[in-house]
């Protein structure tokens, strides 16, 4: 039995954040019957205090100052190693986020503790245990520490979100922060250039674009602007979210095509991001290894391609269509269309 | 900012990531099989943000590139043959093992020690730079450790841009959630910069560059002190290459109309 803390700071509107619930779960496996806290930070965290009623949480731990209100290193760190000391906790567990991500390594060395990351999997048999990913999802393994305290970032899908089961809301306890003077100012977030944003992380489909539709076509001459067309339509029509291989995005180093609305942003695989979407969709894409480590959250893998030998389709996906990218994609873009005006 | 910055990167080897890998237990922990006999490359995060550091260092003049990298020295070497071909930079070699299973924690002692050692190390210009992942252990977490313990608390994570503004402040561009870029401003160094991958292509191989690296590359790598770093306190229950493997379906007569049909049935189930 453990006592563990879950941290999190909350969103601008004081709400909890996207995954602090399935992170509650992880730390109550880990706590293994023993209590578990909730520590909030941010401008004001009324919103998220409430959804926590009826959670089964023993005491919440908060830290209000407008300096918490965007994430920035030295008032999130500030702030969560006061939380985190003041709760005493042998266990402090956060859901794996932009701003949790920044600061809970410099967190777990300001409390004397270790840290893991990009936890995927968690268990108490014999004491807290937890699985992570190596060399970018291509070993997985399990492990325990004997430090404490021991900060934990877990990644989405770790647990099932935690659900309210009744019950008086948990005491507050107000923590003071002394939040240094801020050097660094946070003036905003900026979007893409393109005006149009491909990355739609609650999409039920990634698709993937790989360097084959910059590439010379049958009749001996690229069609990018044909492509460009072809996959904007297709992100419309279906909603999905656009991932790019690596040698895509990098043409734009080499001065060759690029799609302007495709950036290193994009990126899947060894270099870029492993999203999870419930399904995939790959086209013109040849990579092996470094690709494929993109792919390990997609549950459902469908590729098309010309290769039928691909070394990323064989084995990775669950159907290669063996056929021309541009012909299939129109057509599915016609049905898309065709489904959405019936 | 008239004298330039000290631009210190953080950065290691790891697999050529064409590599096939497969863990083995050792005395030490876990390790990979064959892992000295396994090409290195620098680590590609690392590789970025010395990219990165080159070219800020070549627009701000006065500004010097220092390369501190804990890895096992004839892997270091192998590496650097090719790295000091690409950009200006004095190495910092520190001999120990390079593996993803080693601790961060215990790197970042050591990593902090060597960062702080360096001759003239002026935090009024130091910018410690890294990747926010790497291709081994690939926690993100090292930079933070060390930059705590240099005590620099304006540090910046998945950072895609750096621009120098008018008196000296840094416009930072890191990536959050949803495709987007969190912009900040900190009034200058010292601060911590761990890079995604930004927009800069690699550069191409420069033999002079080379050369004139080369001439302190080679001794600095002869006088690396041993730096052992450990698994510390974990406690590896299991390690083992996840299970894989698919039965794909290869379709190769069909006609577009048939696999449009299809997949975007396929798309439309829930």
């Amino acid at each position: 039995m453990e006592d563990v803390l879950l941290l999190a700071p909350v969103e601008l509107d004081g709400a909890l954040p996207k995954g602090a619930l399935e992170a509650l779960s992880a730390a109550r496996v880990l706590a293994a019957g023993g209590p578990v806290q909730v520590a909030l930070l941010g401008a004001s965290v009324g919103p998220a205090v409430q959804a926590l009623a009826g959670l089964g949480v023993a005491k919440v731990l908060v830290a209000e100052d407008p300096a918490l209100a965007d994430g920035r290193y030295a008032s999130d760190a500030a702030a969560a190693t006061a939380l985190a000391k003041a709760s005493g906790a042998a266990v402090v567990v956060a859901p794996a986020s932009s701003r949790t991500s920044r600061v809970a390594a410099g967190v777990a060395e300001r409390i004397g503790g270790r840290i893991d990351t990009h936890v995927a999997q968690v268990s108490a048999d014999g004491g807290a245990a937890v699985a992570r990913w190596y060399y970018k999802q291509r070993i997985e393994a399990k492990l325990r520490r004997k430090e404490r305290p021991w900060v934990l970032l877990v990644d989405p899908g770790v647990a099932p979100a935690a659900r309210a089961e009744g019950g008086a809301a948990p005491p507050v306890e107000r923590v003071a922060v002394s939040i240094p003077p801020p050097r660094t100012e946070v003036t905003g977030l900026r979007a893409p250039a393109s005006g149009e944003q491909t990355i739609r992380p609650e999409a039920r489909l990634l698709f993937v674009a790989g360097a084959g539709w910059t590439k010379k076509q049958a009749d001996g001459k690229p069609h990018p602007e044909r492509a460009e067309g072809l996959i904007r339509g297709f992100l419309r029509a279906s909603g999905a979210s656009l991932g790019s291989s690596k040698s895509l995005v990098d043409q734009a180093g080499e001065g060759q095509k690029v799609f302007a609305f495709m950036s290193h942003l994009n990126q899947v695989g060894q270099t870029g991001a492993t999203p999870r979407h419930p399904k995939g969709l790959a086209t013109c894409c040849h990579g092996e290894e470094p690709h494929v480590v993109g792919w390990r959250f997609i549950r459902e893998r469908r590729a098309v391609n010309l290769d039928p030998a691909c070394g990323w389709a064989r084995g990775k996906a669950d159907v290669l269509y063996v056929a021309d990218a541009f012909a299939v994609m129109e057509r599915m873009n016609a049905l898309l269309e065709a489904k959405k005006g019936g | 900012m008239t004298a330039g910055y000290q631009i210190v990167v953080l950065g290691s080897v790891v697999p050529d990531p064409l590599q096939t890998l497969e863990p083995v237990a050792t005395p030490q922990g876990p390790a990979l099989k064959n892992e000295a006999m396994l090409p290195a490359v620098l680590d590609p995060w690392a590789a970025h943000a010395l990219f990165e550091a080159a070219n800020l260092a070549a627009k701000v003049p006065g500004s010097k590139v220092t390369l501190v990298s804990l890895g096992p020295k004839a892997k270091l070497q192998q590496v650097m043959m090719a790295v000091a071909q690409k950009v200006p930079l004095e190495l910092v070699a520190l001999d120990g093992p390079a593996g993803g299973f080693t601790d961060a924690h215990e790197v970042a002692v050591r990593l902090a020690a060597a960062v702080k050692a360096l001759p003239g190390l002026d935090r009024g210009r130091l910018l410690l730079f890294g990747g926010w992942e790497s291709a081994s252990r690939g926690a993100g977490v090292t930079l933070q450790l060390v930059g705590e313990r240099l005590e620099i608390h304006d540090q910046f994570q998945g950072v895609d841009q750096i621009a120098v503004q008018a008196g000296g402040a840094l416009e930072i561009l890191e990536r959050v959630e949803g495709g987007k870029h969190q912009v900040s401003v900190v009034a200058g160094p010292p601060a911590v910069l761990g890079w995604a991958t930004g927009s800069l292509p690699e550069p191409k191989n420069n033999p002079q560059i080379g050369m004139a690296n080369m001439r302190q590359v080679m001794p600095a790598l002869q006088r690396a002190p041993a730096a052992p770093v450990g698994t510390a306190g974990v406690e590896f229950l299991s390690v083992a290459v996840p299970k894989a493997q698919r039965e794909t379906r290869i379709v190769k007569d069909a006609s577009p109309d048939e696999i449009a049909r299809e997949l975007v049935e396929w798309i439309s189930q829930d």
